[in-house]
């Protein structure tokens, strides 16, 4: 009853957002098209930071490394599909790469190790000129064709965008279900009882990396052709931490925690344009005071909401479940 | 020869900087399980509460210092410990690690919001002379930089070492449960750490601002050279911090200078330290100075 | 300031309904935060004073202009935004941006939209490009490299240069440029140093310099770096002539790195400085309005909506196609249009020419020592 519920929401949903550039200008529909992007992106933050309850400090560079791989393509005449897994895979062989001798030592150091790749990613883009343009960027970057249509036109391409967010976002969906998902949660649940249980702390925690920095890729192979022109200011170091701000303030850990979080960081700046330069102090301030009352984000207030209206005796248990990864040192 | 040198003491001088900042966070990290990565902000600015004293106020250069370190003290010390450490660390240690991210943006976009988004001069407390040193030419800013810094940090070793606080404060850092029982006051010692991160954070920044400039944006350097030397140094010593700060200081001017000999661009020195970084954390992850760390899940 | 701007913000938003009537609104899509900040509020500044100054005297085609301020955080991506979102009311104009990465990154939106585009952006390549919308307000670095080559080979007599430049869109720009020029002229780089941008540490750079043995430095840095640059050169006692374009010998250079900065010699493309009452006098109007002093893009900021006015009564409508057609080619001189400060010529591409200067910095002010005459009499 309840997940028949919840699918009908899901699919009223997709449908609104369907629907939503009809009523909409360019650059709306632009924004729109962004949010959805980044929230591929942070759909891969959630899946390290929530479930294996590790820090990246490189999703933007994982979306530059995507990007670029994307656009370069591009411009050699590679199709878009092929590009666009191109761009998936070389993040998850790079997010293997580095995650693998991190994973090796303690706690933290998965973002020590995360930090330096995302300055070294940057330097590379910025330096070597003859493949990625250097400071001044790549331009004119075309947008993908389907079935010999143009997805120029920014309706087109939302729906383009939107359709591989949903597939993304079942796959997401697909992956924390399944019993190899299951054991991300027990591993955030007890790190140490899943060990004994006979689940392979590291390797999973290895695999969940690699795969929330291939979303990373892939929402990079989405944004180049979206703006249409990529320098390296976006992929920098400032960036990825904003990624991992926003998927905490959606509510890591929660499956609607990244939508609702991309939302905060790309549409609420639209909307609050009076708040202007007040706007990152606002955004930091919400974040600090969401991690000390509410630290399972937007998405478990709205449910702590829900369910102090609906059925107060059972609060305490849903948000014990709901609890972000690891309440203790 | 005269260039090395005369890079090793630039290097140096930075690299105490750096030190004074990387002390702060291996202490925060030993008390509190705090990783600060508003580390680099808490230094960018005490430098502005100068600024404020001195062009709002009018006041002499000397009091506002002063009035740096004292409100640098109240803000980025004790109500830092109390408003945002104390209620986040009941949530755990991620969420304390988010939250110091945010405290670095709210600080930073504070200052360009309250102040202005560009550089300002900041006066130096040493001549701005040079010095002939054995055919070298050594300004002596730089030496009084490299002077003081060394100097807070062994009045620090020293604090630690043979006063009865410095030693119970090392207690509470090694194992606060076995403190308590010996009779140390934990959590007074605890908020003498971030005290003592506060004051030595203004220090750094009132010797840097001279040569840095004050913008607002001068925390994401810092902090990460910082971090890197926390971390390079080993993150759980004081005295790793130490060496840490004082080799990425050297070692990133040494990259500037002679990058070219090992066949690399100087537009990638910024990478050297990160490297640094990469293979301290590879091959000796307790940091170049720091034991190994035994802590349950 | 900040009221100024809430003000400036609600009045468009009040104008909204009745714009089409007796107000025209120019988006200025620039750089307000970041590494451009500087840069920027200047500009702002300057097209704030200007547009006062119009709207008091009737204002264009008896058309109020209301100006729009967009922040793009120094960052293209967002720039190409804020561009896209401008061009969806379709403006008479756009100014900005003032970056030429960002300006690089937008000139073919404007160009599609048919709407001219009144930038600060100096790399050489901006005007190649084949857009027939954009404008510049200052020399380009293939007007302005040449000039500074010409001076270190005649007055400087420099044999060997060494070019320490910022590593982002306007630096590595120039250090192309310059690089074309000196070979062209026989003068040997000596050392061709990237820096970075925000890089606060020069002691490594400064070294490298003196152990080059060029004759002279060309340095190509943005405000703070230039400023942070001169305080190590003097801290090392570097004793080679410190040659600049325009940024280095600007006052916000000088007055970040004091004392450091004197002796620096160079070109400079504008400034209030110049020896011509019109420029000075607007120095004066800036500094008492906004309490400091001004730099070359204070006064870039305040020609564009003059551009604009002047293309407008030429064209005698206020469209943005006819603005673009009537600024091609046109020669803007101060006795008609006062604001336009210098006489100036807008070539087929949009690129600028007029008078520049051979400066150098003394006792903290910057000195011009010689005027260059415009390319083309």
């Amino acid at each position: 009853m309840r997940s028949g519920l919840a699918w009908a929401a899901v699919a009223v949903a997709v449908l609104a957002l369907a629907l939503a550039p009809l009523g909409l200008g360019r650059y709306d529909v632009y924004i729109l098209t962004l949010w959805l992007v980044t929230a591929v992106a942070a759909l891969g933050v959630n899946l390290i930071v929530g479930y294996a309850g590790q820090e990246t400090l490189a999703q933007a560079a994982f979306l530059g490394i995507g990007a670029y791989t994307s656009a370069l393509l591009a411009k050699a005449g590679v199709p878009f599909g092929l590009a666009f897994f191109a761009a998936g895979g070389i993040s998850f062989a790079i997010g293997l790469a580095i995650g693998f001798p991190a994973l090796r030592v303690q706690k933290h150091y998965l973002a020590f190790v995360t930090l330096a790749f995302s300055v070294f990613v940057w330097l590379v883009i910025r330096n070597e000129e003859w493949l990625t343009g250097g400071v001044m960027g790549l331009k004119d970057i075309e947008r993908p064709s389907l079935f010999g249509a143009s997805l120029r036109p920014h309706r087109l391409f939302f729906w383009f965008v939107l359709a591989i967010a949903a597939a993304l976002t079942f796959a997401m969906w697909w992956l924390v279900r399944s019993p190899w998902g299951r054991a991300f949660t027990a591993l955030r649940e007890n790190p140490v009882r899943a060990e004994s249980l006979g689940v392979n702390v590291r390797r999973y925690t290895l695999l969940a990396f690699a795969i929330g920095s291939a979303y990373g890729g892939f929402a990079g192979a989405l944004y180049a052709p979206l703006v249409e022109f990529i320098d390296p200011a976006p992929f920098a170091l400032g960036p990825s931490l904003l990624f991992l701000l926003m998927v905490v303030v959606g509510g890591s850990g929660s499956f609607a925690g990244p939508f609702v979080g991309a939302a905060v960081a790309v549409l609420l700046p639209e909307w609050l344009r009076f708040a202007e330069s007040y706007y990152l102090l606002i955004y930091a301030a919400l974040v600090i005071l969401m991690m000390a009352f509410c630290p399972t984000g937007l998405v478990g207030l709205a449910g702590r909401l829900w369910s102090l209206r609906r059925r107060p005796a059972r609060m305490a248990e849903d948000e014990g479940a709901r609890a972000l990864g690891e309440a203790k040192p | 020869m005269a260039d090395f040198l005369q890079l090793l003491i630039a290097g140096l001088a930075t690299g105490a900087i750096y030190a004074l900042a990387a002390i702060g966070f291996t202490l925060l990290w030993q008390t509190s399980q705090t990783i600060n990565f508003a580390q680099g902000e808490f230094v960018m600015l005490p430098a502005f509460f100068a600024l404020v004293a001195m062009h709002w106020f009018g006041l002499p250069f000397w009091l506002s210092a002063l009035i740096a370190i004292g409100c640098a003290v109240i803000l980025l010390g004790l109500v830092f410990k109390l408003v945002i450490v104390d209620p986040l660390i009941r949530q755990g240690v991620l969420p304390l690690v988010i939250s110091t991210i945010a405290v670095g943006l709210l600080l930073k976009d504070g200052a360009k919001e309250a102040y202005s988004a560009e550089a300002h001069r900041f006066p130096s407390i040493f001549p701005d002379r040079l010095v002939d040193v054995l055919g070298v030419k050594i300004s002596l800013a730089q030496l009084g930089v490299l002077a003081v810094a060394l100097a807070a940090i062994a009045a620090l070793q020293w604090f630690l070492a043979a006063t009865s606080t410095g030693r119970q404060m090392q207690a509470t850092a090694q194992n606060p449960g076995v403190a308590r029982i010996l009779g140390v006051r934990v959590e007074r010692m605890v908020m003498l750490t971030f005290v003592l991160n506060a004051a030595l954070a203004a220090v750094a920044s009132l010797l840097i601002s001279p040569i840095y400039l004050v913008k607002f944006s001068n925390g994401e350097t810092l902090g990460l050279a910082a971090f890197v030397a926390a971390i390079v140094g080993g993150f759980n010593q004081v005295r790793g911090a130490i060496a840490g700060g004082l080799l990425v200081g050297v070692i990133d001017n040494l990259a500037g200078a002679y990058s070219g000999l090992i066949g690399v661009s100087s537009s990638y020195r910024q990478a050297v330290p990160l490297a640094l970084l990469v293979l301290v954390i590879l091959f000796r992850p307790q940091g170049l100075l720091g034991r190994r760390e035994e802590r349950s899940v | 300031m900040k009221k100024s701007l809430l003000a400036c913000l609600v009045a468009s938003a009040a104008a909204l309904p009745a714009a089409a009537q007796d107000s025209i609104t120019i988006p200025n899509i620039i750089e307000l935060s970041g590494a451009g900040a500087t840069v920027g509020n200047n500009w702002k500044n300057g097209s704030s004073l200007a547009v006062e100054e119009i709207n008091a005297a009737g204002g264009i085609l008896g058309k109020k202009i209301v100006l729009e301020f967009v922040d793009t955080g120094s960052d293209p991506g967002k720039a190409r935004a804020a561009i896209q979102r401008a061009l969806d009311r379709k403006p008479v104009a756009i100014f900005g941006p003032i970056y030429s990465g960002s300006v690089s990154a937008t000139l073919k939106l404007t160009a599609d939209a048919e709407v001219p585009q009144i930038i600060g952006g100096e790399a050489a390549n901006l005007t190649a490009q084949g857009s027939k919308y954009i404008f510049r307000t200052s020399f380009g670095q293939n007007v302005s490299m040449p000039k500074i080559a010409n001076y270190l080979r005649d007055e400087v007599k420099a044999k060997s240069v060494a070019i320490v430049y910022v590593n982002n869109d306007f630096g590595r720009g120039g250090r192309n440029a310059i690089m074309k020029e000196l070979e062209s002229r026989g003068i040997k780089a000596a050392a061709d140093l990237s820096t970075e941008s925000g890089q606060a540490d020069f002691a490594a750079d400064v070294i490298k310099v003196k152990g080059s043995g060029a004759d002279a430095v060309f340095v190509y840095l943005n405000e703070e770096e230039s400023a942070r640059f001169l305080v190590e050169a003097k801290k090392q006692g570097l004793d080679k002539p410190l040659i600049g374009e325009t940024t280095l010998l600007g006052q916000k250079v000088i007055d970040l790195a004091g004392a450091a900065a004197n002796g620096v010699r160079g070109h400079v493309g504008l400034t209030v400085d110049a020896p011509i009452p019109a420029i000075q006098n607007f120095g004066k109007k800036f500094e008492a309005r906004f309490k400091y002093k001004p730099d070359h893009n204070g006064v870039k900021g305040y020609i564009a909506p003059y551009m604009v006015k002047a293309a407008a009564e030429k064209a005698g409508k206020l469209d943005g196609k006819a603005i673009a057609a009537a600024l091609h080619g046109l020669t803007i001189t101060p006795d008609k249009v006062p604001g336009i400060l210098i006489e100036a010529t807008w070539d087929a591409t949009g690129e600028i020419d007029r008078i520049s200067f051979l400066a150098e910095v003394r006792d903290g002010k910057q000195v011009i020592t010689k005027v260059l005459p415009k390319l083309k009499q």
